[in-house]
């Protein structure tokens, strides 16, 4: 791949993926030994077969009765924390409930396929569960709490860099194993005396401070705020400890820990950040600490400075030689699909989900035609009049006016895509005001739950800048540092404009395209100048948008009203809207208004 | 029962340890929201404050747990009990109720007994999550992916203290009041007004960055997970104290004074930051009470208005979004400009 200015010659990459196929296998074994303190892994896989000698590698060293259960992405709530049985309960005349999968897998391993495309809903469930390892249960008649043990194993089959497992579960697997390429030549798997060994020796592996020290400052220096990382660093690196039979951590574990923690953690690239120390970089000074004397707070036994330094060094190279030099592009890309996957369901596997809407409530009605009977709230409707209707011993003699079924809101939620022109003279101050614009929508409206996306065209084409989102702290800071000036690329604008439309009407939401813009189309699709191809490309581009149906609002913004902007809006059957001098609030209430 | 991370144990987080003590020195507060980002021990405060709590009294029997203490605040079912012999009283924890992702209205709001329906044909109220959080505390994990049919109905019964459920042929109405506590990521969404409005405290925070103090982090948290009994019984006396604190706080609180002065400056603060209503000026105040409390002080002073100005005001500022500071940077501007106010004013007196 890499044929010219590669900065690893051929034989040192394939050392690489050596040393990650080691690490992979190496990991499995330490999931093996202790599940519950790890939480799980994240697989990032091309779904070969790499993967599935890794998911037999750890099945195989379960004890057994305990195995792999997979975790559909689309599992609902009552199959997940548990609900009610239904033939059960109608045959005992009273509730009964069934458990779910966390309650009857509260050993062993969950495999969650797809993890990039995991519903914020299931993976704050899964969430909460590892985090507190119970499970709390307030649902269809059941007040009851559970404890759970289970590891979770996401399987991240994200393309490259824009899909990636959803942040809350990445944040609480401690292993991130890359297997993507790798052969299946999986080690003998280890036997049950090795693991028995290894988690005897577990617990008393003892982190000395400059073990800690290494941790903490590697996860710091690649940019990791979380603290959970440098903990589950820790308790990784005492795994791998325990599984060579040591009772002290070593170089060896710390530098596995950081490669296999803390590297795919990474935010920031060590390297490039020790290269050009910024004052920036420094930490702010702290408050002085709680003035009681809390007891573990001595002054740490004075150990050699000179060698903790380098244990650090150490642990830190570790991680910096796995991070990858594509590092910033991928986290951009990264961000992205994590603005995408945050809000709402993608295209695809959840449509139906979302369609459903939210269970909000049960009312009175027949099953069927699409609603759900709601069995509990039909038997709590049935039961106060069974001695009336002589029900006899457990039979329950349920009437159809006694059917409730549950009601799902599905709020037609409204995506306004603004498209702003970037280019040209006044673009700045047109970008600023835009960019106000659009946090004002979405300040007003999030009663609502409406969401704002933004593409920005200049030079040679345009860029979904901000993907349909209703967090105003993401909108801020993704449309901080919007560059201007160029051409006007007004194809390419419509174009990406029509996908988006395309895609938001998909997952069921109602989009509306606000088109700000001063002037000509001078650049063409292919990204070329020349007045005439890109007035035509536009032409067309526009006519394909004016087929999506949806509402549209151009705002003409130069300082006088322009014919081709007029021309535009007619093809687009836009509503025109000539606003000189732009100001946030004015485009804001245009906007308002148009909806 | 579950060891639960000591809240003595916390390190640093001091607007967020602040916020929770004053909640608990004086419950009426209204509620603490937390937000911030992945990783920050938001949940582990949250829950190491319910280890921390002194017991409460109860009646004995009552599914509400009614204070034996106030009649006044009695359940229907307390009431209706014949006056002598007095009821029986017992201590129980404060309960720090979870509301579980998933949680659906039956079990929030209670329901008819079905069991008892269908066996014995009895009409019975099954209490929900709101009845076993009266006098305590009900904590929202996650509280921006709470689904919007159970926010409206917190909404509702945090405002009133009541509970009121007509349904499936029940009519039943009972004590609800609770310190609504919510926790969340603000990167997922934004919380719906009504509801922010109901806390009456609100904390942003974040990691540390200073290497030492997370190494301390990390230190007391694997020393908890590797022996948690034993990390528990270590910080055994410190806890202690802070729960002696609590309580003398509480006792102290209603003799607290609070002096025009104080209501003055804080009335010049909330028009200056521009706050909306009323119910922020009185959140500092009542706050600033609860923190002198607890501090043994018997009167509010400039330091404890300081202290929970931020947290008090924080989500009640009129919605600018074209302030690119914040609303956390403008209530500090606004504090500055106070002082600079107030050390003129001084200035020409001297």
């Amino acid at each position: 791949m890499r044929v010219r200015g590669a900065r690893v010659p051929e034989a040192r990459q394939s050392a690489a993926d050596a040393l990650r196929a080691q690490d992979a296998w190496r990991a499995a074994a330490c999931l093996a030994v202790d599940p519950p303190g790890l939480g799980g892994a994240v697989l990032r896989t091309d779904l070969g077969e790499a993967t599935e000698a890794w998911l037999a590698a750890l099945a195989g060293a379960l004890p057994a009765g305990e195995g792999l259960r997979r975790l559909p992405p689309h599992i609902d709530d009552e199959r997940l924390l548990g609900g009610t049985d239904l033939a059960a309960t109608l045959r005992a005349g009273r509730p009964v409930h069934a458990r779910g999968l966390l309650e009857e897998c509260a050993r062993g391993f969950l495999v969650l396929p797809m993890a990039e495309r995991a519903e914020p809903q299931l993976a704050a469930r899964l969430g909460a569960a590892l985090d507190q390892r119970r499970v709390q249960v307030a649902r269809d008649g059941q007040q009851r709490e559970f404890a759970t043990g289970f590891a979770l194993v996401a399987l991240d089959g994200g393309r490259a860099s824009d899909e990636q497992c959803v942040p809350r579960l990445r944040e609480r697997l401690a292993l991130h194993v890359d297997l993507a390429g790798l052969r299946a030549d999986a080690p003998p798997a280890l036997t049950t005396h090795e693991l028995e060994a290894a988690r005897a020796l577990l617990p008393t592996i003892a982190a000395g401070d400059g073990a800690l020290q290494a941790l903490c400052a590697t996860a710091l220096a690649c940019g990791i705020a979380t603290l959970r990382a440098p903990l589950l660093a820790l308790r990784v690196a005492r795994t791998h400890a325990a599984l060579e039979g040591r009772d002290a951590l070593a170089e060896e574990d710390l530098a596995f820990a950081a490669r296999l923690v803390l590297a795919p953690r990474a935010t920031v690239d060590p390297a490039a950040q020790a290269a050009e120390p910024e004052p920036g970089q420094q930490p702010p000074e702290q408050p002085p600490d709680s003035p009681e004397d809390p007891p573990d707070d001595q002054p740490p036994e004075p150990r050699d400075p000179g060698e903790v330094a380098k244990l650090e060094d150490s642990v830190q190279a570790a991680a910096q030689a796995v991070i990858p030099k594509d590092l910033l592009e991928r986290l951009a890309a990264a961000e992205l699909a994590r603005a995408r996957s945050g809000t709402a369901g993608r295209a695809g596997a959840n449509v139906l989900a979302k369609r459903r809407g939210r269970p909000a409530g049960v009312r009175a009605g027949r099953p069927g035609a699409g609603t759900r009977l709601n069995l509990l709230a039909t038997l709590r409707c049935a039961a106060p009049w069974q001695r009336l209707r002589g029900g006899q011993g457990t039979r329950v003699r349920v009437l159809p006016d006694d059917f409730r079924v549950t009601c799902y809101r599905q709020k037609k939620q409204t995506v306004t895509v603004f498209a702003i022109d970037a280019s040209g003279s006044s673009a700045l101050h047109r970008l600023a005001e835009a960019k106000g614009a659009v946090e004002l929508l979405l300040a007003g409206c999030y009663v609502r739950r409406d969401e704002v996306a933004v593409i920005a065209f200049r030079g040679r084409q345009a860029e979904l800048v901000l993907p349909p989102t209703r967090s105003l702290v993401r909108v801020k800071r993704s449309l901080a540092g919007l560059p201007g000036g160029g051409g006007t690329p007004m194809a390419s604008a419509l174009d990406l404009a029509a996908r988006l439309i395309q895609q938001v009407a998909k997952r069921g939401q109602t989009p509306t395209l606000v088109l700000l813009t001063d002037g000509h189309a001078n650049v063409a699709r292919d990204g070329t100048g020349g007045r005439a191809r890109a007035e035509a490309d536009a032409i067309a581009a526009a006519k394909a948008v004016r087929l999506l149906g949806a509402r549209t609002l151009l705002i003409d913004t130069a300082p006088r009203p322009q014919p081709q902007s007029q021309q535009l809006a007619e093809l687009l059957v836009a509503r025109y809207l000539a606003l000189p001098h732009a100001d946030a609030r004015r485009v804001a209430e245009a906007v308002r208004l148009a909806g | 029962m579950r060891s639960v991370f000591p809240f003595s144990a916390i390190v640093g987080q001091d607007e967020l340890r602040l916020a929770l003590l004053a909640a608990a020195v004086d419950p009426a507060l209204g509620g603490v929201l937390v937000l911030g980002d992945r990783g920050t021990g938001k949940s582990t405060a949250v829950r190491a404050l319910a280890a921390l709590l002194p017991p409460m009294k109860v009646i004995v029997g009552c599914r509400y747990h009614c204070d034996p203490a106030l009649p006044g605040q009695w359940c229907e079912e307390c009431r209706a009990r014949p006056a002598t012999p007095r009821p029986k009283s017992a201590e129980l924890p404060v309960p720090v109720v979870d509301l579980p992702l998933g949680a659906t209205e039956d079990r929030v709001l209670g329901a008819l007994n079905l069991e008892q329906a269908l066996s014995a044909g009895v009409r019975a109220f099954e209490p929900g999550l709101l009845a076993q959080a009266n006098r305590g505390f009900l904590y929202v994990d996650e509280v921006n992916l709470l689904e919007d049919h159970l926010v409206d109905l917190l909404i509702d019964v945090a405002a009133s203290g009541v509970n009121v459920v007509e349904r499936e042929g029940l009519s039943v109405r009972h004590p609800a009041r609770f310190v609504l506590v919510g926790s969340g990521n603000p990167e997922e969404g934004e919380l719906r007004p009504q509801l922010l409005d109901r806390f009456g405290l609100s904390v942003e925070i974040r990691t540390p960055q200073d290497i030492a103090q997370r190494i301390q982090i990390v230190r007391r948290r694997d020393d908890f997970e590797r022996d948690p009994a034993a990390f528990v019984a270590q910080w055994q006396p410190q806890e202690a104290a802070l729960r002696a604190q609590i309580i003398a706080g509480r006792k102290r609180l209603p003799k607290v004074r609070v002096d025009d002065a104080a209501l003055e400056w804080s009335a010049r603060l909330c028009m200056r930051a521009g706050t909306d209503g009323l119910r922020g000026e009185l959140t500092m105040v009542r706050a600033a009470r609860a923190l002198a409390a607890f501090h043994g002080r018997t009167k509010v002073g400039r330091a404890e208005l300081l202290q929970v100005a931020p947290a008090a005001l924080r989500h009640r500022l009129r919605r600018d979004p074209l302030d690119e500071g914040g609303s956390s940077l403008r209530i500090e501007r606004a504090v500055a400009e106070r002082d600079a106010a107030d050390a003129g004013a001084g200035g020409a007196r001297a």
